[in-house]
């Protein structure tokens, strides 16, 4: 864990504030002058995990940079419902270039920024798995490889939700797209396919790579806070639940992040210079049914001929997950 | 900036756009009725005063409690605490020891010598509360703190009633009673002790009283006919808890048994014990889950070296020897005789079989209704005759000290709109907060800090008091377990996660509200409210 | 000051006199030259403040770009062919968002087959871009025109290509006058973007528009390469009285006063072209020859003014619209229409096929008796075509086109398989 956990508090680090904490323990999202990266209005669909993940991490990094902060964002969801002329969301300096260059755009953004000596100016850019994992991916390995000084933020919400929920390499097995559809032998995505872009990351050493969920906002707040500790190529890879592609009812985004957490499918952790140095630890072990059953894109898996080998394959998919990366709190002795 | 058309826009623009047409449902706020106050027979506001002490501000913690019951030293030391059995902490690990904290804050403010506020009007009225027990003087508090004359009658020659004379030292401390006595007595009370209410009308009638509260505890001990030897030494429960007041211990010798199930039963035990008898047990005709008396009690009993002998019935008393009847029990749960017999040696022989309530003060009065001992109330808690409240012990209820302080606050507030010729209406009770509607994800896994228990032994053979109380930082570390079920408590959630910036934090103690032009209705807020103090409504169309 | 310098290193020298802030370059034939030099001077320090970034790809190269020159920086780079098509994306991008970046394109043909020499398919491709093109004729011509870019782009908030014959130019050693820093400053103010990201005055750039005001972007950009028109040759007069040369512009005309037949042509087979014209004059021949600098915007006017007096029209390019002919040449056309005259398409030297004045004096005087062909591949060799044509009519399949026919010319085939 990035951050020293508050004990003793009816609801300890886990909400997002409490009037009971110091001021400086508490979470940026709770500050009444936080900075609102994305301003209300933006065209997100109800119960959007990525808008909400988005203010999540760039307020926490408007914070860290002391509002010195310029954005550069891959086409997708985040960008289509946030700027549709005449209006924006975002209230930092922001870019939209292309759909496979945000990574690019950064690093010049950022060279720019170096060659004028404003140092203190920093440079996020962010995207969507299918900006980040595919399309942008030569852009962010080169942006990576080149130490560029720029956080990289991918929100991931597993297909490309924009065009209408195809599949991306980030589309975990069994579930359902447009692309993937539950037909056939196997229905949903393929076993043995896809790519989980922070071990790539880590595997470019670069100064720090992590995981997050909006589920456990100290926790995401805390690294994009350690990520602005560090000048050069960063990495954040946030879980973003999709109510429209993961179909899951609007109220459960969090719950839904939550459990992909608890389950051990989606591992929580941070790296440095390509090293794991932490896990956000599981509190509670969930099974995966509990994670797949509320989303319509694994209905296939229940419904009148269940598939309990399936569900198996991906119960194992989650205990490898948690044997490496440690994910349950090892007993104190 | 001459911008590029279309091409470049101004930042935080999208606030033109009004999200929350897409609505179908929208978040509202409320307050809903956490169990420990559904549960609380006096009717506190436990959620409440909690949220005051567990941000370290344990005077307006007490000032709040104090608002329904004066007596939180009294409290925390012999309430049952039903606000801990409903508590839904207890399904998460275990219930908040909220009696821990109401202790604390008592002793708090005799420690500080905080004073309630002086009502700020007289009404002109004058009420004659009779019995100086718990709801007496419950009734007492409030009625003076609504600007009436009260004045107090008691028999006895101490204040407290059953609180002094049916509660052991080790369980209430004198000096705490007294303190809490006294603090209502500052209000303006009057007391007069000795005072006994022989008959209810001419007492009123003398002291021109304009109502008349009466809360004469059960202070008769039940007999029951036990064929017994001249020699045989029998003595009710409550004769012997009431002697413990006076100079004269009473003389139990050095094998004591006690006959009963009930908390007095466990009472009188663990009091013989203190008196040193080397054996005291108690003779129960069920078993342990039958029995009445609360299961923590029983446990310290155990725990003393009190021992209880299950499934019997006294048949016969010697002046040295009893002869027990083993029962078992049928069908229905009910204990039959068997026909096998045992006897037991028994110094003295204590009957808990239960109290009566000395009703002839009502003796001639009007209206009344008198079944099974007790009087009749209404909902206002007014008997038949107008004008002349009762509670307590003495209307038809559980017998307990909490019990007896929410019917004196009850009665108090329907005397006071009675004398003003009005009806009192309680608020509406709000909807239940359960547990199904709480985020406990939320909360830190906290064990209950157990309240330092004195060393068995030592208990055995003194009168101090048996539970320690919390220090304050347990205390604060106790208070905030607290879930808040129902009630906003200020953590900010509903804030951080609204994707559409839609909820606006008013600052503290203000709580938040909806900004429903950019409310989209998905419902976050209230999945991830931890205390459910958010629901969804239908969108007016 | 004179120097007998490499192409690429003249234009390298001229880019770093422009004070370039970011530079980004992924390596492509013909155009490594360029950036290996500047990449050398920012490297030694020579040329700062000044960020020189090795990208992965010309995609990248390109946004790169587009960043830094949102954030305010002069930025710059090159490339050719097969690269310049694969930031496309990114370079329609850049036009877009109106990003005064300047690029080298070292003209290259573009494959398959693939050929790293010569031709202007490249820029050509990108003719909708929505960049301007400049196309030089000479290394010097390509050394001023980086300088007037940079201004033209800055001004407009345009980019600019600047384009020149891969290998011809770029890796030919020729006399250049080597501007001073001082000429340079006095001649290209610092940038001063129109938009900028910065934290002082956030803004969004790149917002999603549709069709209520797409139509009214794009016209925008239409207008401004129109104003474009008018401010290029001021720009090349203003270059004159700084510089002292005659540089840029729209269009350029050679011997044309009195000509019948106009040759119409852009980048350095111009030369080609006057020496052969300054031959057929010697003999009489009422021929001339219209350059054109200005690829895009498209000098319409001058274009027809040039060239409405001749008789005919050959207008010679290094490009092929397949499936129609040429490229420069239907602008030519639109220029003139209403005109009645010859008008004649010359397809030459795809892929680096030499361009002789011998085939050019046969050509033109073909041209001058009117026994073209509308479309015109010049030199082709028609054995070959031929020969795989019959063959492809006997047997469906007759392997691939560019092997068979090297087989048929007699270059070593065991070599490509």
């Amino acid at each position: 864990m990035p951050f020293q956990p508050i004990k003793f508090y009816q609801t300890g680090t886990f909400t997002v504030g409490n009037r009971l904490l110091n001021p400086e323990q508490r979470s940026v999202q709770s500050h009444r002058d936080r900075s609102n990266a994305i301003n209300s209005g933006h065209r997100a669909c109800q119960g959007c995990g990525e808008a909400l993940g988005a203010r999540y991490a760039l307020d926490a990094a408007m914070e860290a940079s002391n509002s010195q902060l310029i954005a550069a964002n891959a086409t997708g969801c985040l960008e289509v419902f946030t700027t549709p002329y005449p209006e924006t969301s975002w209230q930092l300096p922001w870019m939209h270039s292309l759909f496979g260059n945000a990574a690019a755009v950064a690093t010049g953004i950022a060279a720019a920024l170096k060659v004028k000596g404003r140092n203190e100016v920093r440079v996020v850019a962010q995207g969507g798995d299918g900006g980040t994992t595919d399309i942008g991916f030569g852009c962010l390995s080169g942006m990576f490889e080149r130490n560029d000084d720029v956080l990289y933020i991918c929100y991931d919400n597993e297909a490309y939700m924009n065009t209408g929920v195809q599949r991306s390499s980030a589309t975990p097995p069994a579930a359902r797209t447009a692309t993937t559809m539950p037909v056939g032998a196997h229905p949903g995505n393929p076993f043995g396919q896809g790519k989980f872009v922070p071990a790539i990351a880590m595997a470019h050493e670069i100064p720090y790579v992590a995981t997050a969920t909006v589920a456990d906002l100290r926790d995401l707040e805390a690294k994009v806070k350690r990520a602005m500790e560090f000048r050069g190529a960063r990495y954040i890879h946030i879980l973003v639940p999709c109510p429209l592609g993961w179909g899951t009812a609007s109220d459960d985004t969090i719950l839904i992040a939550r459990l992909a957490h608890e389950t051990g499918l989606f591992p929580v952790f941070e790296a440095e210079h390509g090293v794991q140095v932490s896990a956000l630890t599981i509190r509670k072990q969930r099974p995966v049914e509990e994670y797949l059953k509320p989303q319509k894109r694994y209905a296939h898996l229940f419904g009148a001929k269940p598939k309990p080998d399936v569900i198996a394959r991906i119960q194992q998919r989650a205990d490898r997950n948690i044997r490496k990366y440690g994910l349950l709190q090892k007993e104190v002795a | 900036m001459d911008k590029p058309f279309a091409i470049t826009l101004d930042p935080g623009s999208s606030l033109a756009n009004h999200t929350g047409s897409w609505r179908t449902r929208k978040p509202v706020y409320l307050d809903r009725l956490p169990p420990c106050n559904a549960g609380c027979p006096a009717g506190e506001n436990i959620q409440g005063w909690l949220f005051h002490a567990e941000s370290g501000d344990y005077e307006k913690a007490w000032r709040v409690l104090t608002l329904d019951n004066p007596f939180p030293a009294i409290m925390g030391r012999v309430c049952y605490h039903p606000c801990e059995s409903a508590c839904n902490r207890g399904q998460l690990d275990s219930p908040v020891g909220i009696n821990s904290v109401e202790r604390f804050l008592g002793d708090e403010a005799i420690r500080r010598g905080w004073q309630f506020d002086q009502p700020s009007a007289s009404s002109g009225k004058k009420i004659l509360v009779v019995g100086a027990g718990p709801s007496g003087l419950s009734a007492a508090y409030h009625l003076a703190r609504l600007g009436h004359g009260v004045e107090i009658h008691d028999a006895g020659p101490l204040s407290g009633g059953m609180m002094r004379f049916g509660i052991p030292k080790y369980r209430l401390p004198r000096d705490v009673l007294d303190a809490e006595v006294a603090r209502i007595l500052e209000l303006g009370v009057t007391l007069k002790l000795n005072t006994k209410v022989a008959n209810i009308e001419a007492s009123m009638r003398a002291g021109n009283f304009d109502a008349a509260f009466l809360a004469v505890g059960a202070h008769i001990g039940k007999r029951t006919f036990i064929p017994a030897g001249d020699a045989a030494h029998i003595v009710d429960a409550i004769s012997v808890l009431r002697s413990m007041e006076g100079e004269d211990q009473p003389m139990l010798g050095r094998k004591v048994v006690v006959y009963g199930g009930g908390n007095t039963a466990i009472d009188a035990a663990r009091t013989a014990r203190r008196l040193g008898a080397t054996e005291a047990i108690i003779v129960y005709r069920r078993t342990r889950e039958k029995m009445p008396a609360h299961d923590f009690e029983v446990e310290e009993a155990l725990q003393e070296g009190i021992m209880i002998k299950w499934l019997s019935t006294i048949k016969h008393a010697d002046a040295h020897n009893l002869t027990l009847e083993k029962m078992k029990l049928d069908d229905k749960g009910f204990p039959q005789p068997t026909g096998e017999f045992e006897t037991m040696e028994a110094d003295s022989l204590v009957l808990a079989l239960g109290q009566d309530v000395d009703l002839s003060l009502l003796d001639g009065v009007s209206g009344l209704e008198i079944k099974d001992g007790v009087v009749q109330v209404g909902s206002n808690m007014m008997t038949g005759h107008a004008g002349i409240f009762a509670g307590g012990d003495m209307v038809p209820s559980e017998r307990t000290v909490t019990v007896g302080v929410g019917h004196g606050k009850k009665a108090a507030r329907h005397i006071d709109a009675w004398l003003r010729g009005t009806a009192y209406e309680p608020a509406t009770k709000h909807e239940p907060a359960t547990f199904n509607m709480l985020n406990p994800w939320y909360y830190s896994d906290a064990p209950k800090t157990l309240r330092p228990m004195l060393d068995a032994i030592r208990r055995q053979t003194s009168f101090d008091e048996v539970q320690g109380g919390l220090d304050e930082t347990n205390a604060l570390f106790e208070a905030r377990r607290c879930l808040s079920c129902g009630n906003c408590f200020e953590c900010d959630n509903c804030y951080g996660v609204c994707p559409d910036n839609a909820v606006i934090k008013l600052g503290p103690g203000k709580r938040f509200m909806f900004n429903y032009d950019y409310c989209k209705g998905c419902g976050i807020c209230v999945s991830e409210c931890p205390c459910g103090a958010i629901k969804m409504v239908p969108e007016e169309i | 000051m004179l120097k007998q310098i490499e192409g690429s290193r003249a234009v390298a020298e001229a880019v770093a006199l422009c004070r370039p802030e970011v530079i980004c370059a992924y390596p492509i034939s013909p155009q490594t030259h360029i950036v290996e030099a500047l990449g050398e001077m920012v490297k030694s320090g020579d040329l700062t403040p000044c960020e020189f970034i090795n990208v992965e790809s010309e995609f990248a190269a390109m946004s790169v770009a587009i960043g830094a020159s949102a954030t305010g920086a002069r930025s710059y780079t090159a490339t050719a062919s097969q690269g310049l098509l694969f930031m496309v994306e990114a370079v329609y991008n850049a036009s877009g968002l109106g990003l005064p970046i300047v690029m080298t394109v070292a003209n290259r043909a573009i494959g398959a087959p693939i050929n790293i020499w010569n031709d202007h398919s490249d820029s050509l491709s990108q003719r909708d871009s929505g960049w301007m093109q400049l196309f030089a004729e000479t290394n010097q011509e390509a050394l001023d025109l980086h300088i007037q870019a940079f201004r033209l782009a800055e001004e407009l908030s345009l980019p600019v290509m600047v384009c020149m014959d891969g290998f011809i130019l770029t890796h030919a050693y020729e006399r250049v006058d080597m501007p001073t820093q001082q000429q340079v400053d006095a001649f290209l103010p610092p940038y001063e973007p129109r938009q900028v990201l910065d934290p002082r005055e956030p803004v969004s750039i790149g917002a999603m528009v549709g069709p209520e005001a797409f139509m009214e972007v794009r016209y925008l950009a239409h207008d401004k390469q129109m104003q474009a028109l008018e401010r290029i040759p001021q720009l090349a007069a203003e270059f004159k009285q700084v510089f002292g040369r005659d540089t840029g512009g729209l269009t350029h005309t050679y011997r044309a006063e009195d000509a019948v037949t106009m040759v119409v042509a852009m980048g350095s087979v111009l030369g080609t072209i006057k020496d052969t014209i300054d031959e057929m004059r010697d003999e009489g021949h009422k021929i001339g020859v219209l350059g054109i600098t200005s690829y895009r915007p498209f000098p319409l006017a001058q274009v027809r003014a040039a060239l409405q007096n001749a008789k005919r029209v050959v207008v010679l390019e290094k490009s092929l619209a397949v499936g129609i002919g040429g490229i420069l040449s239907t602008d030519v056309r639109m220029a003139l229409s209403g005109i009645q005259l010859h008008g004649y398409t010359v397809v030459a030297g795809l892929g680096g096929r030499a361009i002789t004045r011998k085939s050019l004096h046969r050509l033109f005087r073909e041209a001058e008796q009117d026994k073209l062909q509308p479309l015109t591949f010049l030199d082709l060799d028609s054995d070959v075509v031929n020969k795989q044509l019959a063959r492809e009519r006997n047997v469906r399949r007759s392997g691939p086109a560019a092997e068979n026919m090297l087989r048929d010319i007699g270059t070593v085939a065991s070599k490509i398989a």
